[in-house]
């Protein structure tokens, strides 16, 4: 069974945005790793920094939902030119989204709370 | 002037290239080559051409690995050492030889609602539209296509995906899209939509690229996706 056209146009604006998000949040996040590297911050530096902020927090949540959005519509999308679609791969990319997403918030718990 | 080596596709789905030797002469066409190798070589080969000047579009063909019109394609633009592969279109059907069957790629224009749907009648007044409107403009930039399927033949995501409606259909449907009179442009956003429609489009641009008369249809498939998710989140869809 195949998803209805609506659907399909929904999946596609949601991987746009969510590049459009991406395209922002992967500059910031790379710039902090270059900062945090280049001034050897230690792990208990980065936790005092990260710990109760909601800024780096909303932030963080924000990258999680974008890449959990963002890779199943695209890993769906080339399955279909391999020729694997339907229902099945359709189930698997909202597993490989919601299992991005614990993953993703998991981390951003971690260094937050 | 040397002679010029020709491979030709020979057979259908299956078959093999043949070595021609053909005299290289001066302004010499790719369709000039195909058509000596037909009249004084080998009268078996098959291949489509009508107009000889780039007005019809039937004889387009895969040139040394690009598609293009062979009769507006001169062998020393294309064939500097006198080599040159001609095979038949990719991603449609081969007949034989170089001929191939064009019916599902026209059938996509018709799945595409790449017709005309007005809504008066001989005894209304002529519709105005103003030559300057950003519709007439886009209508403009692509209405020159004749069918020639050069563009789906260079189309990567039609060879991965056979059932993508491709540019040329795509760029039709965009010009009635743009225009005015139209009456069935729920219905045509709707057909054009989702992942067999403009949204498998990769923005490649080999469309764009190979088109001989210099048409985007990327431009225009990148038109329909904004008025299709615009009519999508207003819940015309």
């Amino acid at each position: 069974m195949t998803m209805n056209t609506r659907s399909q146009v929904l999946l596609w604006g949601a991987q746009r945005i969510s590049a459009m998000l991406l395209a922002v949040c992967v500059v910031v996040h790379l710039i902090t790793i270059i900062y945090a590297v280049r001034n050897g911050l230690s792990a208990a530096e980065i936790l005092g920094r990260t710990r109760g902020n909601v800024a780096w927090g909303g932030f963080y949540a924000l990258f999680v939902a974008a890449v959990a959005i963002h890779a199943p519509i695209g890993v769906r999308n080339i399955c279909a030119e391999f020729g694997w679609r339907g229902r099945g791969v359709d189930i698997l990319m909202c597993v490989l989204g919601l299992t991005l997403a614990m993953w993703g918030f998991r981390a951003v718990w971690a260094v937050v709370s | 002037m040397a002679n010029l080596q020709v491979k030709i596709w020979r057979g259908a789905e299956e078959g093999e290239f043949q070595e021609y030797e053909v005299p290289r002469l001066e302004s010499q066409t790719v369709l000039d080559v195909v058509t000596y190798v037909q009249r004084r070589l080998d009268p078996s080969l098959a291949y489509r051409f009508a107009c000889r000047v780039g007005v019809c579009g039937s004889c387009a063909m895969s040139v040394n690995g690009v598609s293009r019109w062979t009769c507006r394609t001169h062998v020393s633009k294309v064939a500097p050492d006198d080599k040159l592969e001609i095979a038949p279109l990719r991603n449609l059907p081969v007949i034989k030889d170089v001929v191939t069957d064009m019916s599902e790629f026209f059938d996509k224009w018709a799945k595409a609602r790449g017709r005309f749907t007005g809504s008066k009648t001989r005894k209304d007044a002529f519709a105005e539209v103003k030559p300057e409107s950003k519709q007439r403009k886009a209508v403009d930039a692509a209405i020159e296509c004749i069918g020639c399927g050069v563009c789906y033949s260079a189309c990567e995501v039609v060879t991965w995906k056979p059932d993508y409606l491709g540019p040329a259909a795509l760029n039709r449907a965009w010009t009635l899209v743009n225009d005015v009179r139209d009456v069935a442009q729920q219905e045509r956003l709707a057909a054009v939509a989702g992942d067999a429609g403009c949204h498998a489009c990769h923005t490649h641009m080999a469309c764009t690229e190979r088109c001989p008369k210099g048409i985007s249809p990327t431009a225009g498939i990148a038109g329909l996706k904004r008025a299709i998710l615009s009519a999508t989140l207003k819940g015309e869809m």
